[in-house]
């Protein structure tokens, strides 16, 4: 079965990784990106990393980017002007909290905006 | 100054990009007042890259050299400041597209740059941005029917120190909320940076 795909953004390469750690634990199946730090892996955010692990996350049923910190959300906003591919949308969450909702709620084949609507709801 | 040509708009970052590289700590400092403190950093990475950019290649059109700009500094910029200047300089290049750039078409573009970046930042003016700059320098553009440099250069300084006594509500810096009052918002500075070698370009290519 094919799932919801997710992008971790955050400032910090470690947050991100560390992000898909914890879910990890619990939640195997999902595709999971990590978009964390700037093309040099220092503290800040890149379109193209965040473009690139788009294309790893999507299994064909979209992408939910969740992010951390002001700046990362116009980058988020940036590669989804900039992507060709369908479904890709921006939660408006917590980057630890509302991440590991998602990544349970995709783990239970819900769609893109079926894990939006519930994180608005939820936070 | 009838048309602003492909090597004005060279001249223009180069320009620019000597001034962020000589501030960089300043802007780096302002930036560790009330936000980040990678504005300085940040930024000479990003126009270093675009003068790299600029240099190793010809352009036939203003319009492809605002896009090279914009595609660098959203890739090489890392804070906010790349996907905001980047914006600027994309809605520069759309609105030249297929354009001699003259008074008319330049003020335009300057327009959507100041649209794309409140958009981009959800931010208005008065919330001490680099929107606050952009706008001031815009409406001014708009008063005035020839390329003048001076206006452009005083327009620039006057909205980016008035940014010192506003509070910030967008950014890193509202989160500092009254306490970023008092202080120089760094966008601010790096986009009167910019303004400074437009209107020293205008000068001299008059």
């Amino acid at each position: 079965m094919a799932y919801t795909g997710l992008v971790l953004i955050s400032h910090s390469q470690k947050i991100a990784e560390g992000m898909k750690e914890i879910i990890r634990q619990v939640i195997k199946e999902v595709p999971i990106q990590p978009a964390g730090g700037t093309d040099e892996n220092e503290i800040g955010t890149s379109i193209d990393k965040i473009l690139q692990a788009i294309e790893q996350a999507d299994d064909g049923n979209g992408v939910i980017l969740m992010y951390d910190l002001g700046s990362a959300k116009m980058n988020a906003e940036m590669a989804i002007e900039m992507t060709d591919r369908e479904n890709i949308k921006l939660a408006e969450a917590p980057l630890v909290e509302g991440s590991y909702v998602a990544a349970v709620e995709a783990g239970q084949g819900k769609s893109v905006d079926a894990i939006i609507d519930n994180l608005k709801r939820h936070f | 100054m009838d048309v602003f040509q492909v090597e004005h708009a060279h001249t223009w970052l180069k320009l620019a990009n000597e001034r962020i590289q000589a501030n960089k700590e300043q802007l780096t400092e302002l930036d560790q007042a009330i936000g980040d403190g990678d504005h300085g950093i940040n930024m000479a990475r990003g126009f270093k890259e675009v003068i790299s950019k600029l240099d190793a290649n010809d352009y036939d059109t203003v319009a492809d050299v605002m896009k090279d700009t914009a595609m660098t500094l959203m890739s090489k910029v890392g804070g906010a400041s790349g996907p905001l200047y980047g914006t600027a300089f994309l809605k520069l290049s759309m609105a030249f597209k297929g354009k001699n750039v003259d008074y008319q078409t330049f003020i335009k573009g300057i327009d959507e740059a100041v649209n794309g970046l409140k958009q981009r930042g959800k931010a208005e003016i008065g919330e001490k941005t680099l929107v606050d700059v952009w706008a001031a320098v815009s409406e001014t553009l708009q008063d005035n029917t020839t390329f003048a440099g001076d206006t452009i250069l005083q327009t620039a300084k006057t909205a980016m120190e008035h940014t010192k006594e506003t509070m910030a509500t967008k950014g890193r810096a509202a989160y500092f909320k009254e306490r970023s009052i008092g202080h120089l918002d760094p966008g601010a500075v790096s986009s009167y940076y910019l303004f400074e070698a437009l209107s020293l370009t205008i000068d001299e290519g008059a």
